[in-house]
């Protein structure tokens, strides 16, 4: 069972081929015996997810229930969960149960989903290999010396794996499509405010959206339309009524306009996986879209941009991580000083301090107007970018990520070879769009990532592109060998 | 050398919701620690601030009551520095775009002169916890009830030239915060606090001194000695030959005495940036009028109208304006009265203001109703009763014996006003004083004080004092 789709589990669970306690508990079974090759998940909610699984046959039995109701799911330790562990892959958190349900998480619980386990994660979301978890490194299911990325590295990895047929991820630079890339599998980032962020540990606030993780688009669909949705305990989510994704998936896709921004497609890519895209858009072509070369002149600035924006929010929400009311404490603080610098400087890892460092740079007086409000204004230019790609195109597409999924330890010495990692998706953010990464083949033996640039709010048109393509292709059904 | 002084003022006014500014839990002061914190206030991983609307309409309200500019659009900043009452790491505040800009107020310097202090702006932010050093030993307790409590910091132009405007200033402020009802004005629990901004420089001399900032001063009277203490120190130090340093100093009420905080604090970049968890504040103009719309009369305009309507004195305006509950008390007395603004006001600020003076009690809690105040003033002008009665009857009211007109009725207090019962009563006196009449008659006319005497203490003071004195002007004429 776990080789199927949402769908056809939902579909078993009404005919009663086998109830969510059998399917949770076959999903548990897997976990403990492959995830110790993964290390994809911190902690796992044997005890509440089986508790769960007999309310939701329960209510699947009493008829009327979401799709989703009795499905299994993996959640990333980045969402509050009431009672369980919320580390958030840091030292600093490790002792931290939160006393609440994130929207995301109470949404998912209320729509009858079955919380597994919390996933592995890059610290503090910080991070594009999933290498500076304090959990440890989590490994890519096609190449176990290799990353899944990051920083929802371990949701990637648990669902290429089939570990449970959906995670939870969150984006804040890439931090869905680029481990759903590395990975194999199907990752959407909504349009930012979306999907609420309350209770979701913040990195960069104005950045930070939470998305599915699962292995089609139809599934893709099922979950983003379970999280998404107006909030009022997150003044920045949109008070906007969600499409009904499920009904778009599989509208006619002739007449689509697609724009191939020439950036996307230069120097750094490696040309394998150009040629992949190439032949993933052909197959578009097929479909009756139309393909336009685009221009997206400020890319080039995304990078510089985010590394500053993003360190610079980051090195303020993360301040309240001090020592003093939860959270890792340094053991004898001999006055204040030393309880906030030995409490920080032991519960925050290497990443996590090098990005709070820029941050606080970037935001100090006298550097404040030439980095932080610079990076504004190049923002400002990034999102007119693709307002006025809109204008000609439906949808742009390109590559999620430059390269498949690199050796353990190959980029952690290099953080700026790291961070180039997500040059065609930070931009993304940056505007404020939805972005999605599906599978489009093979480099090296190595998964690959198709990324679709969506307008806002149009989540549906990127499920029903995506959809379409996954009907005539296959790439999504493959699976890592051993697992 | 003749010093000028230059203070200017930043006033931390606690608005008067019922939740935080950015969170639902309650502001009420006084509970346990650690009682009225929410996850929200807790700064826990994860949570985010939603604005509360009501402070939005208050500080509009004030901006209009001064005369500013209510932004159409205002942003949060985010005011970066570690401090263990501080739970986010970070105070949520305005910085570039307040809410409110550039506006003013007017004091009274005397009973002609006013003086217009600029006011440069008012903005929003939240307050912090309390850190107790006390009572833990050796250890800092934290209680984050305060934290999250809404502040509308109202920062004065370096308009005011002695102590003494600054305290008028002041009071002029909490007095009008107090009137709109956006602040409870409660010093001693700290919902009404300034800072004071104070240098000096030669008379004449156009470009300011080096400030002080003498911090979290939180009753008139401190502001008054902090500021004195703070500008002969400031003299002493310049005259001494040496220099002002820029830097914040602490008063301390039982020394009298200003002293510099720790510099360490100081040293604090704050990172400014605005709050990427909150949209920008907008308000558009129907938002104003409806506000604009709810504007209550202001003390000013108020004291104004009292002394038209009234005929009151400046002085005595000002004193039933000086809060709305007491200028309200005045009004309703009067109109209980059917007039009588004069003998009224009379009543209140002597008679009333004392008893409840003495008992340390406000106007709010008056035993004597306005009804019953109006009631009885009624019945001195309509002669029922002579102003000296009234007295006891008040008197009788204050101690809860029901209105005027059951005391009168009880006491038997009634003015006797029937002439001819007045008559056999002077006549009753001028018989048992044959002396004095032929003294008076002799030419003696200053004994017409004691007739009028004897007549009032047999009738137990209830004879209507006009009728006495005519009467007996006639028979002992006769």
């Amino acid at each position: 069972m776990h080789q199927m789709t949402i769908a056809e589990l939902a579909a078993e669970l009404r005919a009663g081929t086998f109830s969510s306690e059998e399917l949770t508990r076959s999903c548990l079974e897997r976990i403990s015996r492959l995830d110790p090759q993964l290390n994809s998940v911190i902690t796992v909610t044997s005890d509440s997810a089986m508790a769960a699984a007999r309310q939701a046959d329960a209510r699947l039995r009493q008829g009327n229930a979401p799709v989703i109701t009795g499905i299994p799911f993996l959640h990333k330790d980045i969402f509050c969960t009431e009672g369980v562990r919320t580390s958030c892959g840091s030292r600093m958190l490790d002792n931290f149960k939160a006393p609440y349900d994130a929207t995301v998480t109470a949404r998912l619980k209320d729509a009858g989903a079955i919380m597994l386990g919390k996933t592995n994660m890059d610290e503090f979301a910080m991070g594009s290999s999933n290498e500076t978890s304090f959990y440890g490194p989590v490994r890519n299911p096609w190449d176990l010396d290799r990353v899944p990325g990051g920083s929802s590295g371990g949701s990637a990895a648990a669902v290429a794996a089939r570990l449970a047929p959906m995670a939870t991820g969150t984006d804040t630079g890439g931090s869905i499509r680029q481990p759903a890339a590395l990975c194999g599998i199907t990752g959407l980032k909504p349009t930012y405010g979306r999907v609420s962020r309350y209770g979701m540990i913040a990195f960069a606030s104005s950045l930070d959206q939470a998305g599915p993780l699962t292995t089609s688009a139809a599934d893709a669909a099922v979950m983003l339309q379970t999280i998404s949705g107006f909030d009022p305990r997150d003044s920045t989510s949109i008070e906007r009524p969600v499409d009904d994704y499920l009904q778009q998936l599989d509208n006619d896709l002739t007449g689509l306009r697609i724009g191939l921004p020439k950036e996307y497609f230069g120097a750094g890519l490696d040309p394998q996986i150009a040629a992949a895209i190439e032949a993933a858009i052909d197959e578009f072509k097929k479909l009756g879209a139309s393909v336009h070369d685009i221009s997206l002149p400020n890319s080039q600035l995304s990078v510089p941009t985010y590394y500053v924006v993003a360190p610079a929010e980051c090195s303020s929400n993360l301040s309240r991580m001090d020592g003093v009311r939860f959270g890792y404490r340094c053991e004898n603080p001999k006055d204040l000083q030393d309880l906030y610098v030995r409490s920080r400087g032991e519960g925050f890892g290497p990443e996590v301090k090098r990005r709070i460092m820029i941050g606080t740079y970037a935001l100090s007086a006298g550097y404040y107007d030439a980095y932080y409000l610079k990076a504004q204004q190049a923002r400002r230019l990034i999102r007119d970018d693709f307002v006025s790609a809109f204008e000609q195109v439906d949808v742009i597409m390109g590559p999620t990520a430059p390269s498949t999924a690199f050796r353990l330890g190959e980029k952690s010495d290099d953080p700026v070879s790291m961070y180039l990692s997500d040059i065609y998706t930070i931009a993304v953010n940056l505007a404020g769009l939805p972005g999605m990464s599906i599978p489009a083949g093979f480099a090296n033996g190595l998964p690959l990532g198709l990324q679709l640039i969506g307008n806002y709010f149009e989540e549906g048109r990127l499920l029903n592109v995506a959809h379409k393509y996954q009907q005539i292709s296959d790439w999504h059904t493959r699976m890592p060998d051993n697992f | 050398m003749e010093w000028e002084v230059v203070i200017g003022l930043e006033i931390h006014t606690q608005l008067a919701t019922r939740s935080k500014i950015f969170s639902g839990a309650s502001t009420a002061y006084g509970a346990e620690p650690n009682t009225q914190a929410c996850a929200v206030d807790l700064g826990l991983p994860g949570v985010l601030p939603v604005l509360n609307r009501e402070v939005v309409r208050m500080a509009a309200l004030f901006g209009l009551a001064i005369h500013a500019r209510v932004a159409p659009r205002s942003v949060f900043a985010r005011k970066n520095y570690f401090y263990p009452d501080l739970p986010k790491g970070y105070q949520i505040s305005q910085l570039d775009l307040p809410i409110v800009e550039a506006g003013y107020l007017d004091i009274d310097l005397d009973e002609q002169t006013t003086k217009r202090i600029g006011i440069t702006r008012a903005h929003l932010e939240e307050d912090a916890g309390k850190s107790l050093h006390e009572d833990f030993h050796g250890q800092t307790g934290i209680d984050l009830n305060r934290a999250g409590t809404p502040l509308l910091e109202i920062v004065s132009e370096p308009d005011m030239r002695s102590a003494r405007e600054a305290v008028a200033y002041m009071r002029k402020i909490h007095e009008l915060v107090r009137y709109l009802g956006i602040c409870d004005g409660n010093m001693q629990e700290g919902s009404f606090r300034c800072d004071a901004n104070v240098s000096i420089r030669p008379q004449g001399q156009q470009e300011l001194g080096t400030r002080t900032e003498l911090k979290n001063i939180n009753s008139f009277r401190f502001v008054e000695r902090a500021i004195n203490f703070e500008v002969e120190r400031q003299i002493d130090v310049i005259e001494g030959g040496g220099r002002v340093i820029q830097e914040t100093r602490l008063y301390d009420a039982d020394l009298d005495e200003t002293r510099p905080m720790r510099s360490k604090e100081e040293a604090n970049d704050y990172r400014y940036f605005p709050d990427p968890d909150l949209l920008p504040v907008e308000i558009d103009a129907a938002f104003i009028e409806a506000v604009r719309a709810t504007m209550p009369e202001l003390p000013d305009a108020k004291r104004d109208r009292f002394t038209q309507e009234y005929g009151l004195s400046r002085q005595d305006a000002a004193a039933l304006t000086s809060s709305r509950e007491l200028a309200d008390f005045f009004e309703q007395t009067v109109a209980a009265a059917g007039g009588e603004g004069k003998l009224a006001a009379n009543w209140i600020m002597g008679e009333l203001s004392g008893l409840l003076n003495k008992e340390g009690r406000d106007i709010s809690a008056s035993p004597v109703t306005p009804q019953q105040l109006g009631g009885m003033l009624q019945r001195i002008s309509d002669g029922t009763i002579s102003g000296k009665i009234a007295k006891q009857v008040f008197e009788a009211m204050y101690n809860g014996e029901g209105d005027a007109d059951s005391v009168i009725e009880k006491k038997g207090l009634k003015q006797i006003t029937d002439s001819g019962a007045i008559e056999q009563m002077i006549r009753d006196v001028l018989e048992a004083n044959p002396k004095q009449v032929e003294q008076y008659r002799g030419g003696q006319e200053k004994l017409f004080g004691f007739f009028v005497g004897q007549v009032m203490k047999a009738t137990q003071g209830k004879a209507n004092p006009a009728e006495v004195n005519k009467l007996l002007k006639q028979l002992l004429g006769g």
